[in-house]
């Protein structure tokens, strides 16, 4: 159960940097690109800002030691209450988590989220940091990488349900296709599922297109009070329910074929949105989609498609721009790009921007009104989630 | 608090984005970049629970632990359970065998260079314990090295049982298990 | 990886983290290593509105967020020593042959200041608030880094 809410808060502002393989820009300036952005989308000034939370994966990614002070000023942070969000892979869509609670609360008025990455100055490869998440003791000395764990859970989910690598290959056509209409995005293409299949296998049933790419890049929303957003804005996007969960690292002690965290995340912010039937209610979905399978996986857990279903609407069309519930109309994580932390905040960047009408050659159709967007991360064991709605 | 009048800006067009990325060349060789490799290195205390395993695995037996308020039986051993917080002192030894809970089929290094031999990692239940309680390793003693091959070879439920270095070579590692092979039994 | 015995039993297993890094120096600071590398100056971004001269220079105002990247200007690399240490050992604990002297030097005309070495000068004779100027490698010899920047020596 939730304790009741005690202000209603809204998304004001959104803003990103360009999502690219290698930036010139440092981490400070890319988080300013994509803040600054933000307060003049929501016409205010940073003196206007009580607060500031920022997003960032692992220090070991960008090589700076406590790289949340460091991305501090960049980020709008001098001088004010700042405080870094982290839930690991699941700290895009945390940080906007961490912002509602202190507008909610009543401690500030107009609170600015960022989120930033920089992962390409990691050598030879940013997997060189991320192999400590296995276990030091009896998981590290079997020599493994982060391919094993995405493969490994493909393919529990794939065997639990009979779902052919065909069906996942068509998330990555999908976003990457959608992804060609974000201004922003790295690896935007026009694909087949046989160009798909035809890429490497990199760790069966993974193929080398089914992942999302090394990216840096940062992304910044601004948050108001009601009385605040009425103020600035006619068209508040408001932040309806929130909801966050973490299972243990033990990794293989659980159900590889369904994310059960996910769902617990989910129902915590549909409780709060008075969301009861996910499907109808929901117009446009965000799910983290590092990985080609985990957008399915994550459909299934947020309660938007069955048990092993969502490939098949999928195939359907229920997912694309055009269709009922369209999914990763971004591009995602597969087409934008996956600068970690920033990446989840560019989803409720987009939400903010499909449920004001402004996204442009991605616009959904039908005037969507409510939007989900949700995070992932570590040893498959975090689900953090926002519903966003024009009322 | 406002400045000006608020402005209502679309979802960014190209122009109003920045960010220069930077092709491999000119990020090696053209713009200033400075170089650091830190030594970061580091002793890990293996603990009560995983130290009491690995010495299990150096005497070639697989020890698990029960949890007194649920019942469940888990490996690798931890000092307590994660769900009731109680401990989880009560020591089982479990037999060498068990069951493919899902595998892969690797061909790349953490750096991603290729590798000519596939790795198999894959999630495996032990038996005697409770329902998905699977943990990493390698399976191996499969011929062939192309995707079509091994899946010849394995599958997911299948059994397997665990392949051990010689005793004189253990060194109470999880690798002093080599891999699991298919143990041709039937389920 | 190699597993390892603590004295009494206990198993401890040593290892790495294998990362290497290249750290660009970003949109300012590729311009203030490329104007170090051709002349002697310290390239800075002024935000007239707060009054402030950054250097390092950054691309924005912490303070307004005011967009700086037109604000270049050029200072010369002289300024006073704002506080010194003299340093005895290494980073691993070693005594030094020769004591060495840090300074966090604040640049004239700014509002920042450089950290590096006091050079040509001994701790006895450095004192707070020391005129001193930037001691640069040779033009020729300029890798557009920070080791471009040799130290500070007295200025007279």
């Amino acid at each position: 159960m939730t304790g009741k809410i005690r202000r209603r808060v809204a998304v004001v502002g959104a803003g990103m940097s360009m999502f690219v393989r290698r930036a010139l820009e440092t981490g400070r300036e890319l988080s300013y690109y994509a803040a600054h952005q933000a307060l003049e989308s929501a016409g205010v000034r940073l003196a206007d800002i009580g607060a500031v939370t920022m997003a960032t994966a692992p220090d070991a990614f960008d090589g700076v030691h406590m790289k949340g002070e460091w991305l501090l000023d960049g980020a709008g942070g001098a001088r004010k209450p700042y405080l870094r969000a982290y839930v690991g892979g699941g700290s895009g869509v945390f940080s906007i988590i961490s912002g509602w609670t202190m507008v909610a609360s009543g401690l500030f008025d107009l609170v600015l989220v960022v989120a930033e990455e920089k992962m390409s100055s990691c050598q030879p490869h940013p997997q060189g940091a991320f192999l400590t998440i296995f276990d030091h003791t009896i998981e590290r000395p079997l020599g493994p990488n982060l391919l094993w764990i995405f493969s490994l859970e493909q393919q529990r989910y794939m065997q639990t349900y009979g779902i052919r690598n065909e069906d996942i290959a068509l998330v990555s056509v999908k976003n990457k296709r959608n992804a060609l209409d974000h201004p922003a995005a790295q690896v935007a293409a026009n694909l087949t599922v046989a160009d798909v299949l035809a890429s490497d296998v990199v760790a069966w049933p993974v193929h080398r297109l089914m992942v999302s790419p090394i990216s840096d890049g940062a992304a910044a929303i601004v948050l108001a009070s009601e009385t605040v957003a009425r103020r600035l804005t006619d068209h508040p996007v408001w932040v309806q329910g929130v909801g966050w969960a973490l299972d243990t690292s033990y990794w293989g002690n659980r159900d590889l074929s369904y994310p059960r965290y996910v769902e617990v995340a989910a129902r915590m912010a549909y409780e709060m949105a008075g969301v009861t039937e996910p499907r109808k209610q929901i117009h446009l979905a965000e799910p983290y989609d590092p990985f080609a399978y985990k957008e399915l996986h994550h459909l299934e857990g947020l309660q938007l498609a069955d048990k092993g279903k969502a490939p098949e609407d999928l195939a359907a069309g229920r997912f694309d721009r055009t269709g009922e519930l369209p999914v990763c109309p971004s591009g995602g994580l597969m087409g934008v790009g996956n600068p970690i932390a920033a990446a989840g905040l560019m989803k409720l960047c987009e939400l903010f921007w499909q449920l004001r009408g402004e996204a442009g050659a991605r616009q959904v159709a039908g005037n969507p009104e409510r939007g989900v967007a949700q995070a992932w991360g570590d040893l498959m064991q975090i689900g953090t989630v926002a519903v966003l709605g024009v009322h | 608090m406002a400045r000006g009048t608020p402005r209502v800006i679309d979802a960014p067009p190209r122009g109003l984005l920045r960010g220069r990325g930077l092709r491999d060349e000119e990020f090696r060789r053209k713009v200033s970049v400075t170089p650091w490799a830190p030594a970061l290195e580091y002793g890990w205390d293996a603990g009560l629970a995983i130290g009491r395993f690995l010495d299990g695995l150096q005497d070639g037996r697989i020890f698990g632990v029960r949890c007194r308020q649920c019942g469940r039986i888990v490996t690798p051993p931890r000092a307590f359970c994660e769900l009731d917080f109680k401990p989880m002192d009560e020591w089982v030894e479990l037999s060498d065998t068990g069951t493919v809970n899902t595998f892969s089929i690797c061909y790349v290094t953490w750096d991603m260079k290729p590798l000519k031999r596939p790795q198999i990692p894959a999630v495996i239940e032990i038996d005697g314990t409770s329902p998905r309680v699977g943990f990493l390793h390698l399976l191996g003693g499969v011929p062939g090295r192309t995707v079509e091959a091994i899946r010849a070879e394995i599958s997911v439920g299948m059994p397997v049982r665990a392949v051990w270095k010689k005793p004189r070579d253990r060194t109470g590692a999880i690798t002093d298990i080599l891999h699991f092979a298919p143990s041709g039994r039937r389920r | 990886m190699n597993p390892d015995l603590h004295a009494g039993g206990a198993r401890v297993w040593r290892g790495t983290m294998p990362v290497e890094f290249l750290y660009t120096a970003g949109a300012a600071g590729e311009r203030f290593f490329d104007t170090l590398r051709r002349r002697d100056v310290f390239a800075v971004t002024r935000c007239e509105a707060c009054n402030l001269t950054y250097l390092p220079p950054r691309l924005y105002c912490e303070r307004c967020f005011d967009d700086l990247s037109a604000t270049w200007h050029e200072v010369p690399p002289v300024g006073r020593v704002h506080t010194f240490t003299v340093v005895r050992i290494d980073g691993t604990g070693r005594p030094l042959q020769i004591p060495e002297i840090v300074a966090y030097v604040r640049i004239d005309g700014t509002d920042g200041g450089m950290v590096g070495r006091l050079l040509q000068v001994a701790p006895d004779d450095v004192s707070i608030d020391m005129p001193v100027r930037a001691v640069l490698a040779p033009r020729r010899k300029r890798r557009g880094i920070i080791a471009d920047l040799l130290g500070f020596a007295r200025r007279r």
